[in-house]
């Protein structure tokens, strides 16, 4: 099973894959730019996010949300996102339907500013204002991912602060941010097109130079601060939450190697060891065995500069104090670090992410959006096709070495969410908080 | 620097190749079981997915909630097995394995790489047909069904769903409580419960297996007369869920959530049944009131007035007549007007028919969208199984885009008139009442009540 990459680059610096398959009458359309909200200046937390929004709002050719309106009349599904480091902007189409959608993606990348108005911008900003109440301030610990952050990185470090913003920077954001923002970071040499699905590759090839070949090439960004980071936290720092929840909730986050490097598949190995699937360390230790968990489960940010973050995240049962929640995961985490994995789990582990992967290549707006991934983080779309042999080659001794350095308690954060005195009240005189575990 | 041109003229689309929802074939073996196998050869993998009878619909009224507890307790231990060493065993052959209910079946699902396949398909038939439902399991999975329901209470947007439905339908109803039970109905389910609702529900000739994926049909049906072919038993009978509504008129309920920055609003009543003959008219009509991001009711709400991040609006489709429901979140100061707003869209999609532009969005998103759904083994197990939940006809898959062309503006005119129902809307906000509930009252929606976070009323 191999997924076919061919690569070019336009004049302009554009670098652009292909990847056929005929299987279907469907072609997947896949833009990341780099650029997320580490490239922020000070004062506009949640600008690069609230720049995804305006991408929405037309171009030169294009009307206010025609965007949308156009792809989904094509017959297709489309949308964008924005994480710490990149930008993307995807849409699947029928096949015969490639050309628009590039149209499309050229248009706003060579010309947004001339569509872009103070009106839209006070009707998306708002919009965000909405996004982030629905998503962070109204959801039961939905500061988490703002908060980890804040507490893993360095302040000043360009992962600590908010992707999605204050409501202060949001106000202050003008069309002058846009302009530059635009100018500097969405340009042909900083961003990557990928397209994957049905096409004929000459005439995707044209249409290309057509469509994105007359657009310049910009000025060069400015750098990133240094964002190299010691391998280790050096202590074990704690925050508290105090929050309208029912339940405790935990995240331990440690520092890991980053995203492309030889360590970074040992830790999503031992990530997925500890806490991905029913067979996990996390859900045979916690949920199932003690009792003290209802929901357990780890993962990696997949940061692919300065330092990536496994983060372990679980949920205290009923009647489970944060202490005790954070006492035994603490426990569970230090027996792996101690006695180290077996083959038997990383056989297990890596037979799951075999299967995820070869899944989520069945779709071709997956298989663009993997393939942009590495063309951005590591200058090679082709690394698609070595992501299996990679884990294969994942030992135990590998994983055990691995949680040895990275699990102990000179590298850690928690992030403890606890029912603030008000819920915590309401909760108490109810009868489902009755002890159900072994550790109460 | 003059601007670079992309060039003001769209390109056209080019011819569009053909596309047919994979071939597959449907048998029954001699014990009743249905087979349906889909080859699809593009990678080396194979979903599985076991349909059976088993829904929360027909739950007998002493156990709701027993659907998802006897779908999940099949994953915790078969008479040889214990719910680690199955869990174990499925995942070092990487098999990604589920277990679940909703309103009209159980479902168990698996996707395996082909060179795994024989293996797990066997522990998947031995997890179905010998399950033993452990007590020290049933009693972990209640709690963290418990747990869910506690949580519930602080998160908003579920919330608001299940106190929508809860003043939607007649308490008699089944649909009135929630799809895998309340505090209550889930205490009161033990093993003994559990154990009949299999016995009873999980059968044969009640059942189907769909394979899809790099597997031929003569091997498909091979593997299932191999492991299920000894599996017996008849077919239990199912009755019709009540979708009695709870109201025969417009009514406004708050539900307590103190100082909430956003409101969650549910606006809605009683909808269709999924083997409706207006199935086709009213997935248009919704897609166009507020399916689509480029419906009216989004464009309204977030693009011109921007209360919110998004709306959106569908009919849950059942057996029995599930909800139509518009739902969005606003911020809090914003919530009547918003809820002025979908009113006056759903008033305003019954008085005039759309134009032919407008329903051409929803019909060619509909038409060409339809090969980017199945692009997975796994959503074209998921849409096979949907087939044999709702009885519909073989060709189905292959007639679907031409009876959404053929929809008409009169179709969706009719359709609105004849299925939405402005008098019987229930309109449900989960928000700070100290700031929503005055507007509310103002708005002369229908009378206000006031409930705390468990739905008891407050004055």
């Amino acid at each position: 099973m191999r997924v076919p990459v061919v690569t070019f680059r336009l004049a302009n610096g554009l670098a652009v894959t292909l990847s056929e398959d005929h299987t279907a009458p469907i072609v997947a359309v896949n833009l990341w730019y780099h650029v997320g909200s580490a490239n922020e200046r000070p004062g506009r937390t949640g600008f690069a996010h609230l720049f995804e929004h305006m991408l929405f709002q037309g171009s030169a050719h294009v009307g206010a949300n025609e965007h949308f309106e156009i792809v989904q009349r094509a017959g297709g599904t489309l949308n964008g996102s924005t994480w710490l480091d990149r930008t993307n902007y995807f849409e699947t189409v029928p096949s015969n339907q490639l050309a628009i959608a590039l149209w499309l993606e050229a248009d706003r990348m060579g010309q947004l500013l001339p569509a872009m108005t103070q009106q839209k911008l006070d009707t998306q900003r708002d919009v965000v204002k909405n996004e982030r109440r629905w998503s962070v301030d109204n959801q039961p610990y939905g500061t988490w991912w703002e908060r980890l952050p804040a507490l893993a990185f360095p302040p000043n470090h360009p992962f600590h602060h908010s992707l999605i913003g204050s409501m202060e920077d949001l106000s202050e954001a003008s069309l002058e941010d846009i302009a530059q923002f635009f100018s500097t970071y969405y340009t042909p040499d900083n961003a990557v097109l990928s397209i994957a699905g049905d096409f004929d590759p000459a005439e995707a090839r044209a249409l290309v130079e057509q469509f994105f070949g007359p657009i310049p090439r910009g000025g060069g960004k400015p750098p990133l601060p240094p964002m190299e980071l010691p391998a280790h936290f050096g202590g074990w720092e704690r925050q508290v939450v105090p929050d309208m929840v029912m339940l405790p909730r935990l995240f331990l986050g440690f520092r890991a190697p980053v995203f492309g490097t030889e360590a970074h598949y040992v830790a999503t190995v031992l990530a997925a060891i500890l806490g991905t699937g029913k067979g996990s360390r996390f859900q045979r230790a916690l949920v199932r065995d003690r009792e003290i968990a209802s929901e357990a489960s780890a993962f990696t940010f997949d940061l692919a500069k300065g330092a990536d973050l496994l983060i372990a995240d679980v949920t205290a049962r009923p009647g489970i104090t944060a202490e005790s929640l954070e006492t035994e995961v603490a426990r569970e985490i230090d027996r792996v670090r101690k006695e180290g994995v077996t083959d038997d789990d990383v056989q297990r582990a890596v037979a799951l992410l075999e299967t995820a992967l070869v899944s989520s290549l069945q779709s071709a707006g997956d298989r663009a959006d993997k393939l942009s991934m590495f063309a951005t983080y590591l200058g090679d779309p082709d690394l698609v096709n070595e992501q299996t042999e990679r884990y294969q080659r994942v030992t135990a001794a590998q994983v055990s070495r691995l949680a040895r350095e990275m699990l102990g308690e000179d590298n850690r954060v928690s992030l403890v969410y606890v029912p603030s005195d008000g819920t915590a009240e309401s909760s108490a005189r109810d009868e489902v908080q009755e002890p159900v575990g072994a550790e109460r | 620097m003059t601007a670079p041109t992309t060039g003001s003229t769209r390109p056209a689309p080019g011819p569009p190749r053909d596309y047919r929802f994979p071939f597959f074939e449907r048998v029954t073996l001699d014990n009743g079981l249905g087979v349906i196998v889909a080859p699809v050869h593009k990678l080396p993998i194979v979903s599985a997915v076991l349909v059976a009878d088993a829904g929360a619909a027909s739950e007998p009224a002493s156990a709701y909630g027993v659907a998802e507890l006897t779908a999940r307790m099949l994953l915790e231990g078969t008479r040889t097995r214990n719910g680690d060493a199955l869990s174990e065993q499925f995942e070092r052959w990487g098999a990604a394995v589920g277990a679940s209910a909703d309103w009209d079946a159980a479902m168990l699902s698996m996707t395996v790489l082909v060179p795994r396949l024989e293996d797990a398909m066997s522990l998947f038939a031995e997890v179905l047909l010998e399950p033993a439902f452990p007590e020290r399991e049933l009693a972990r999975i209640k709690a963290e069904r418990l747990a869910d329901l506690l949580q519930l209470r602080t998160e908003p947007r579920g919330l608001a769903d299940e106190m929508f439905t809860r003043f939607v339908y007649d308490k008699a109803s089944r649909y009135a409580s929630p799809e895998h039970g309340d505090v209550a109905s889930v205490k009161s389910i033990d093993r003994a419960a559990v154990e009949r609702f299999y016995q009873a529900r999980f059968s044969p000739p009640g059942a189907t297996l769909i394979l899809v994926g790099d597997i031929a049909v003569s091997e498909g049906v091979a593997l299932a007369q191999r492991l299920f072919g000894s599996w017996s038993g008849s077919a239990a009978s199912t009755s019709a869920v009540s979708d009695k509504p709870a109201r025969t008129t417009r009514a406004v309920h708050i539900v307590r959530k103190e100082d909430a920055p956003q409101s969650e609003i549910r606006v809605g009543h009683v909808g269709l049944p999924r083997n409706h003959p207006d199935y086709f008219p009213a997935l248009i009509l919704n897609g166009l009131l507020g399916g689509l991001f480029s419906s009216r009711i989004n464009l309204n709400l977030r693009e011109v007035h921007a209360y919110t991040y998004g709306a959106h609006s569908s009919f849950d489709w059942r057996r029995g007549a599930g909800p139509f429901v518009v739902s969005t979140a606003v911020k809090s100061d914003v919530t009547a007007a918003a809820a002025r707003e979908i009113l006056l869209e759903i008033s305003r999609i019954r008085a005039d028919a759309v134009s032919e532009d407008e329903l051409t969005l929803a019909t060619s998103y509909l038409d060409g969208v339809f090969p980017i759904r199945y692009e997975t083994t796994d959503s074209i197990a998921r849409a096979l199984a949907a087939l044999t939940v709702y009885d519909l006809p073989n060709d189905y898959f292959d007639n679907y885009r031409a009876n959404i062309r053929r929809v008409t503006a009169m179709d969706v005119l009719h359709a609105a008139d004849k299925h939405l129902h402005p008098d019987l809307l229930q309109l449900v906000v989960v928000g700070d009442p100290a700031v929503i509930a005055a507007p509310l009252e103002e708005l002369d929606a229908g009378p206000v009540s006031l409930y705390d976070a468990e739905g008891r009323p407050e004055r």
